[in-house]
């Protein structure tokens, strides 16, 4: 390069000034191959609320329905079972619901549901995401004779209670989460909708 | 015409080329005249081995991509008709799926050979460090590659270690919503797989290769006695302890090559699932969100690691761990800086801490293709801890230590996870807890305090100036 009559200063701040403005040319054309791996409008609709009928639910029963490719039980609790809930308190990570992400504002309670009997919970496991398997007999022999019902991951071994809350010293460190979901009627649960609309 | 290049062209059809293109230059600088040690052994032949195992896989994965079809719905029949209809698609996939877990075999042994012989030092770091790169790497494009038959184990082990990502905090769930492409592992995920898998990170592997092998060429390779070569030349520059790449050893790696193939192709046609830890039953089962297999282990070459993500209860701090444990592999030159390269001339104090790593390293692979029970669980942690204290030990062992400086690291050391004992402390698991304490303990007892006492176990030895075979 000639060198002579050549004002640095100058060539400095062009070479500079071509370096950022091509640099953020770059940074814009990333923006948008960065987008495009984010779920497309398809997968966005595909994740539209479903309707559960749970008039046919036995008591103890649980039934699975697919929201989002997602495992959602529908469970009708015994009275023994809810009976147990207050007794495993002290063996449970999160037994008041105070993680507020894992459930909506209405599902905050003992029971962790909008009616006592029916409970709804994503069924995924907290840690890594494997679908835990029903264990709803009470004092299950494998189980350990104070076994009160619920989830066992079949994964890495964490257990759940009936209202989806994890026990302590578990690989999961979080409750199950609970949907946004509400009554339509007595007998139909709309999952994916919160009572005034939102959604997840 | 015949100017100023005719001293160049040596005529012929090379020289013609040798004028355009440095052909004859390529070959002598990286085969007819490099120089290797003429000592190597048997653990030499993993290099060129690995550049045979990757010239399988990209064979066998351009055929597996003529007949596989990347969606949701289609896979998984793809992959059958592969195996069922396509003339000798069975060979052509199990060659594949076979030369997935022998590049890990291999590579294995290639950096354990490395680390048998000082490889990784100096002037070798950055050799080290593409290397540990390309492991990286190899295990994404593994990983990757996994999901696409898209089978019941496919499909959770993907959605185990894509959620990982998950446990970071407060970005966690958008990352693994963005890595999917969708609100759970879909077709969307699986294309993108599929993208990554034939092309990106091959493409990043072969670049990759090529800067390692340039590394390598600029320095020269070490050898088992760890010994510079070229400290010592003859009068035209030639190392006396080195001998041509070519034909030397290019016909020695024949022989290994040999040996090599009736090995993959003993299991290519004799197990090719080798009892499931190549191919797993489940995967057999074509993917279904709704239902979980019962125990989902990773494929053999990830449980060492995934054993450290287990070890740890809280999940990010896992996901921290089981960074680490790979993490720190780039850090292994600046860890070991005992100048003597070659185990055979370091203390016997440095060879139990390597045969230790071994087995701990093997034993966590084991145990992350187990169910957990409390013996297993207790078994995990204290194998991980001894993993990261192996690299402790390197640096340990990197001169004599003092006394002092040895009985209160090791009492620190001790103290630390005893205190972390005593505070997961269970009457009820006493007994396991405090028999499986003995294992890291009974390590550095053995490998920081025994030569302590007796000092000949703490010396490495004189190293040779010439290599000895």
């Amino acid at each position: 390069m000639a060198n002579e009559g050549v004002s640095r200063g100058r060539r400095r701040f062009l070479v500079a000034a071509t370096s950022v403005v091509g640099g953020a040319g770059g940074v814009a054309l990333a923006a948008p191959f960065v987008a495009s791996l984010q779920p497309s409008a398809r997968a966005q609709a595909a994740g539209a609320p479903v309707e559960v009928n749970v008039s046919q639910i036995e008591p103890g029963q649980r039934i699975s329905v697919g929201w989002r490719g997602r495992p959602v039980w529908v469970v009708r609790r015994t009275p023994e079972m809810l009976d147990l809930l207050p007794g495993i308190r002290d063996r449970l990570r999160d037994p008041d619901s105070e993680q507020v992400a894992q459930q909506p504002e209405y599902a905050r309670n003992p029971h962790r549901s909008i009616d006592p009997e029916i409970v709804v919970l994503i069924g995924l496991c907290t840690h890594l995401g494997c679908s835990p398997t029903y264990r709803p007999e009470i004092g299950a022999a494998e189980m350990g004779a104070d076994w009160a019902g619920g989830w066992l991951c079949g994964c890495h071994g964490s257990r759940f209670d009936m209202a989806g809350r994890v026990y302590r010293n578990m690989p999961a460190a979080l409750n199950l989460e609970v949907p946004p979901h509400h009554y339509l009627s007595d007998d139909v649960i709309l999952v994916g909708e919160d009572p005034d609309g939102g959604t997840a | 015409m015949a100017g100023n290049t005719a001293d160049k062209i040596q005529g012929g059809v090379l020289g013609w080329v040798d004028a355009r293109f440095p052909l004859s230059q390529l070959w002598n600088e990286h085969l007819a005249q490099y120089h290797a040690p003429k000592n190597f052994n048997f653990w030499y032949y993993f290099g060129s081995l690995a550049l045979l195992v990757l010239v399988i896989q990209i064979v066998t994965g351009i055929f597996l991509t003529m007949f596989f079809k990347p969606d949701a719905e289609l896979a998984f029949a793809s992959v059958e008709y592969i195996m069922r209809d396509v003339e000798w698609g069975w060979l052509i996939r199990y060659m594949h799926s076979t030369g997935a877990s022998f590049f890990f075999v291999v590579v294995y042994l290639h950096m354990f050979r490395a680390l048998l012989y000082g490889s990784y030092k100096k002037p070798r770091e950055l050799i080290w460090i593409f290397g540990v790169l390309i492991y990286i790497v190899l295990m994404a494009e593994a990983f990757a590659g996994y999901l696409l038959p898209w089978g019941q184990m496919s499909y959770w082990g993907a959605q185990v270690i894509v959620n990982l990502f998950a446990t970071i905090p407060y970005i966690g769930p958008d990352l693994v919503t963005w890595i999917r492409g969708d609100f759970l592992l879909s077709d969307a995920t699986l294309t993108r797989f599929f993208a990554l898998h034939v092309i990106a990170l091959p493409l990043v592997l072969l670049l990759l290769i090529v800067a390692h092998i340039i590394a390598l060429h600029e320095v020269g390779s070490n050898n088992p006695d760890g010994v510079e070569i070229k400290a010592n030349k003859d009068e035209n520059g030639v190392p006396r302890d080195g001998i041509r790449f070519h034909p030397y050893y290019t016909v020695k790696d024949l022989v290994g090559v040999g040996v090599f193939l009736i090995a993959f192709f003993a299991v290519v046609f004799f197990a090719p699932e080798m009892g499931g830890l190549f191919l797993k039953p489940a995967n057999m089962i074509p993917a279904d969100p709704l239902v979980t297999p019962d125990l989902i282990p990773p494929v053999w070459y990830f449980t060492s690691f995934y054993s450290v993500l287990r070890a740890v209860p809280d999940p990010f701090l896992g996901v921290v761990a089981m960074g680490a444990a790979v993490g720190i592999l780039f850090f292994v030159p600046w860890i070991d800086r005992n100048p003597v390269k070659s185990i055979r001339y370091r203390s016997s104090a440095h060879k139990l801490n390597l045969a230790v790593f071994v087995v701990t390293f093997v034993f966590l692979g084991y145990l992350g293709l187990q169910q957990v029970t409390a013996l297993y669980g207790e078994l995990t942690l204290r194998f991980a801890v001894m993993y990261f204290l192996f690299f402790w030990l390197l640096w340990f062992h990197s001169k004599e230590r003092s006394a002092v400086f040895t009985l209160v690291s090791f009492v620190l050391l001790v103290g630390i996870y005893s205190f972390y004992d005593y505070t997961r402390f269970d009457p009820a698991n006493a007994q396991l807890l405090l028999t499986a304490w003995l294992l890291p303990t009974a390590y550095l007892f053995v490998t920081m305090v025994v030569p302590l006492f007796a000092r000949s176990l703490g010396r490495d030895r004189p190293v040779p100036e010439r290599v000895t075979a």
